[in-house]
């Protein structure tokens, strides 16, 4: 049997998915889990460029890809603020230390 | 064949990111997924999307962390998680059955259709999706102002004084408010004044 480099993709995807929702679900440490969301996002900007791949519109898939990218960064660079701002207030990344927070 | 390793490779390096104990280990580990990634895209084409992968994921992103672990210091936290290990499980498995049966149908032979380049597509079809970016990176860059933001003042001195000395000191009003009504962060030196001035 004989794989496509679009299956041996989704392979990778659904295992970069999995790995990153795993993380999200059960890591406490602030910083980790802006990793594990990197994870999960590595796993979509694959998805789109395989599909964009079997679909025979690469470049599609690439611009959406870029997007992707962009709008990861971005999310990486909030979340590790947030979470420095975090330790220097409250002496923690433990996201339990967070639940006492009142607005 | 190759294009397996590399799919391992970029699978291991991001269970190795999950388990690895110390932060500064984790964020290397998911540099490597993100140079085995932008391989893996290469083979498929995606030639420019692999070299932004490349330098924003593996460099960019990795030089962030590595400074945000420095600001913000190593922690020890337990590895107990909030979720129940059995639910998250089951959580992971469902998902990855529901995306797979999702994915599995695009998988079959589509004939080619024509193709725009990647400018004509980024720059004209997908417009929008640019000035989406420039807006974008817009946040990111107050999100890095707020990555090198000091603590003000204020917020340090009452971190310092006991919760009793701070009551004493404020009257409630102020408590409840204490970067003023209008926004403007209130200093030290500001401190003594503004009570007097509630109190009279």
């Amino acid at each position: 049997m004989t794989f496509s480099l679009a299956n041996v993709a989704l392979v990778g995807v659904l295992g970069l998915f999995g790995i990153g929702l795993y993380g999200l679900l059960t890591i406490r440490n602030l910083i980790k889990i802006v990793v594990a969301l990197q994870i999960l996002v590595k796993a979509a900007v694959l998805a789109l460029v395989a599909a964009g791949h079997v679909s025979g519109q690469v470049h599609l898939g690439q611009s959406l890809a870029v997007t992707v990218i962009v709008a990861d960064t971005v999310v990486a660079v909030i979340g590790l603020a947030l979470a420095v701002q975090i330790r220097r207030r409250l002496g923690t990344l433990d996201v339990q230390a967070l639940s006492g927070l009142r607005g | 064949m190759l294009h397996w390793f590399l799919v391992i490779g970029a699978v291991l390096c991001a269970v190795q990111a999950i388990r690895a104990a110390r932060l500064l280990i984790s964020a290397l580990w998911l540099a490597g997924t993100s140079a085995l990634v932008a391989l893996i895209l290469y083979g498929m084409g995606a030639h420019e999307v692999a070299v932004i992968e490349l330098s924003v994921g593996a460099g960019l992103v990795t030089v962030l962390f590595v400074f945000a672990i420095n600001v913000a210091g190593e922690e020890a936290i337990p590895m107990r998680s909030l979720v129940p290990q059995p639910l998250a499980w089951g959580l992971v498995l469902l998902s990855l059955f529901l995306l797979a049966g999702l994915a599995f149908p695009w998988t079959g032979t589509v004939a080619p259709m024509a193709e725009l380049s990647f400018a004509h597509m980024l720059w004209q079809a997908r417009s929008l999706d640019v000035l989406v970016q420039i807006a974008l990176i817009f946040a990111g860059v107050l999100g890095i102002l707020g990555l090198l933001a000091e603590t003000p003042v204020w917020t340090r001195e009452r971190a310092a004084q006991p919760e009793s000395s701070i009551g004493s000191s404020l009257s409630p009003s102020s408590k409840l408010r204490p970067s003023g009504s209008n926004g403007h962060q209130t200093t030290a030196a500001e401190l003594p004044v503004r009570s007097q001035e509630v109190h009279s």
